[in-house]
């Protein structure tokens, strides 16, 4: 009986997302390349790669951070306002002269840090909603660019533009800095106490309390590190256009992108479930997306359209596969009641 | 409280529900203190002090230009209220709107036969795309947050895709006339704009169907859906006419704004000036609290605030963040007193409840009925 009940429940369950994720990845990267070649050129050339690889960096970093804060059950929409603030700031202070990169460098990853704090400390102690508390944190950040910065300004010393050149082997640096955080951020979720509570938290912030933590901290941590990441972002954007710029977020609408990125990786909307390694894996859609239409000279606008109606399919599969069933730690429960008493799949959502 | 049916007592006929027992002002002051309440009470003190540092804004007729101006918006708030207070958000309204806009100014051009039967269409494009995304909300069981970004994209690049190279053409004038005309030589207020006339009429079908049974049910669903579908509410069916109506509101809002202005411009940022606006009127989000007529009068604090910071010189650089603060404030306040509970204004019991015998919860209400 409990044999069969355990195979039901792995049929229910089905592959992890992260596994789905993947899989999707395969495919878009097989018609990608298809639908590259019949262009007349090669999606695995060591230019295109790169191409790809680049452009997961910027929303990868910011994807990373929203994980962490949609895993705790709030959602941040002032990073592309963040990626701005750190562009010009560290635009402003580096001025020009090398000797400046590592003040810089620190000054806009304390700001960035303590406008998360901000967003945090809304959150977790005025109870506000974190669609709320981001958005009016953004709209304020965005109304201090707006008055204070009309264009770009500040610049990039030549040592600071070489950072985004550099590159190891195929690999860009910048994409090495995102995947060495994700990496980090992998060791925070897995196997830190803290990231285990983001989980907890994220999943249900009362049962959480009730079972004695507080459910303050994962959140203001996850706010704060999901700021400091858009902050590294806006830092590449820098490197990269060698001017700071008060409108750079906005125009790559990384708030909703990243968000998007996020939900295509597996991560529930809801929190609680999800992680690094799929998002991963749904920025690299992303990416390879664009190459591929970029390749085929796909109408830009039409891009919207195709990114639209992908991300509502994928994310309809996952849904499908949310109906699921309980964590394995609560085998035993399973097990002892009687054949046929399986308590239906629990929705989650 | 019938007599026939259960036996009349002193307490029973004393106490009924909290929310009637009281006096009218009482009750009022009750309701002023509610998040959904606060809002009027916002909009009395911003429009006093408007009126104060620039008189001129207190003459009836600039007052009923402004509420006409801000018909649109309150329009937009009142259609994301359905679908907020049902648990989801819509963020594709602005690319609605938008949509709607370059309709109405490609299809309508010159002729003016054109203009009811495009009406029609925008509004059946409009019901369809609500349609889709409720569709895909609670079939697909797709997050609407990620549903309604889905449509918003793929609305946006459809729009310029099919309408990048025509000029975005201006309708004829009888069609703006709706947007922008009104009956004039009225007394008192010289013209009466027709947008104030559609957000009033809409605002009255909005109260009266928020007390239907779709209204009521749609409240469930969002306080909680389990419950809701376990008492026998056709969830899918509730929520997904949520985005219908949502989506037919941004309609209304686009069919006024072709009035102001035409372009393609029009309409962005639509969904988060709608969702501050329920916001603001204390409408929790999340679903299931707040009113309906509330999220309207949120639509006009957030306009009032703006033309105070208009008078008060406040250069226009920084409305974004006034804006920003003043949404985390009223939710930080509304959160506070939502928390409290639903019935934060039921009167204390008038006596101590026997201990020895306790006393049966009356259906509907909190409290035990005395024997």
């Amino acid at each position: 009986m409990s044999a069969a009940t355990a195979r039901r429940r792995i049929l229910g369950a089905g592959p992890s997302s992260t596994v789905i994720v993947y899989l999707v990845l395969l495919a878009v990267v097989v018609v990608g390349a298809i639908l590259t070649a019949t262009a007349d050129r090669n999606f695995f050339s060591g230019g295109n790669v790169a191409a790809i690889l680049t452009a997961t960096s910027i929303l990868g970093l910011v994807a990373i951070g929203q994980t962490l804060v949609i895993l705790v059950g709030s959602l941040d929409l002032s990073v592309p306002y963040v990626v701005s603030l750190a562009s010009i700031i560290g635009g402003t202070t580096m001025a020009g002269e090398a000797s400046n990169i590592l003040p810089a460098v620190l000054l806009t990853l304390a700001v960035s840090a303590a406008i998360g704090l901000v967003s945090g400390l809304v959150v977790s102690q005025l109870h506000v909603h974190g669609f709320i508390a981001t958005l009016g944190v953004g709209l304020i950040v965005s109304g201090y660019l707006g008055t204070n910065y009309q264009g770009s300004s500040g610049s990039a010393p030549k040592a600071f533009r070489a950072l985004d050149e550099a590159k190891v082997g195929p690999v860009p640096v910048s994409v090495l800095i995102m995947l060495g955080l994700a990496a980090l951020v992998l060791l925070l979720l897995s196997r830190t106490r803290i990231g285990h509570h983001m989980y907890a938290v994220g999943g249900s912030p009362d049962v959480a309390r009730l079972s004695g933590l507080r459910t303050s901290p994962p959140v203001i941590l996850a706010h704060v590190l999901c700021s400091v990441m858009a902050g590294v972002a806006g830092l590449l954007l820098l490197s990269r256009l060698s001017v700071g710029s008060p409108t750079i977020g906005s125009q790559g609408g990384y708030d909703l992108l990243s968000i998007a990125a996020v939900v295509l990786g597996g991560t529930l909307l809801a929190g609680g479930r999800g992680g690094v390694v799929g998002t991963l894996g749904g920025v690299a859609i992303f990416a390879v997306m664009d190459n591929t239409m970029g390749a085929l000279e796909v109408n830009p606008f039409l891009k919207d359209v195709v990114r639209g109606v992908i991300i509502i399919a994928a994310v309809a599969v996952y849904a499908r596969r949310n109906l699921q069933v309980r964590p394995a730690r609560f085998d035993r429960s399973v097990a002892d009641a009687p054949a046929g008493s399986t308590p239906p799949a629990q929705e989650v959502r | 409280m019938s007599t026939t049916t259960r036996p009349a007592s002193d307490a029973g006929e004393r106490r009924g529900l909290p929310a009637h027992s009281r006096s009218l002002g009482a009750r009022l002051a009750a309701g002023a203190a509610t998040p959904g309440g606060a809002v009027y009470v916002l909009v009395v003190v911003l429009l006093v002090s408007i009126i104060i540092s620039n008189p001129n804004f207190g003459e009836p007729g600039a007052l009923i230009r402004f509420a006409g101006r801000t018909a649109p918006i309150a329009i937009a708030a009142m259609g994301q209220y359905y679908v907020i207070v049902s648990g989801e958000f819509d963020l594709s309204m602005g690319a609605v709107v938008t949509t709607q806009v370059v309709i109405a100014g490609n299809l309508a051009g010159d002729d003016s036969g054109q203009v009811v039967p495009v009406l029609v269409l925008m509004l059946v494009v409009g019901a369809l795309i609500g349609l889709v995304n409720g569709l895909l909300t609670t079939l697909l069981r797709v997050p609407s947050f990620i549903v309604t970004l889905g449509t918003m994209l793929a609305l946006f690049g459809l729009l310029r895709y099919v309408a990048g190279v025509a000029p975005a053409g201006n309708p004829v004038d009888e069609f703006r006339e709706i947007g922008r005309g009104g009956f004039e030589d009225v007394p008192v207020v010289e013209v009466v704009p027709y947008p104030l006339i559609i957000v009033v009429v809409l605002a009255t079908l909005a109260a009266f169907s928020m007390r239907r049974p779709f209204g009521r049910s749609l409240v469930a669903v969002g306080d909680n859906p389990e419950a809701a579908r376990l008492g026998g509410t056709s969830v899918w069916w509730v929520k997904t006419r949520a985005f219908i109506i949502s989506s037919l509101s941004a309609t209304v809002a686009g069919i006024i704004l072709v009035g102001y202005a035409g372009g393609r411009a029009v309409g962005q940022g639509y969904e988060f000036s709608a969702i501050t606006a329920v916001v603001v009127g204390g409408v929790l989000l999340g679903g299931g609290r707040g009113w309906v007529l509330s999220a309207a009068a949120g639509a006009y604090a957030l306009e009032l605030l703006f033309v105070l910071l208009t008078v008060l010189d406040v250069p226009s650089t920084w409305r974004d963040s006034v804006q920003g603060l003043i949404i985390i404030v009223a939710v930080a306040a509304s959160a506070r007193v939502w928390q409290v509970g639903r019935r934060s204004g039921a009167p204390p019991p008038t006596s101590e409840p026997d201990s020895s015998t306790p006393t049966p919860p009356t259906p509907g209400t909190h409290q035990g009925e005395q024997p």
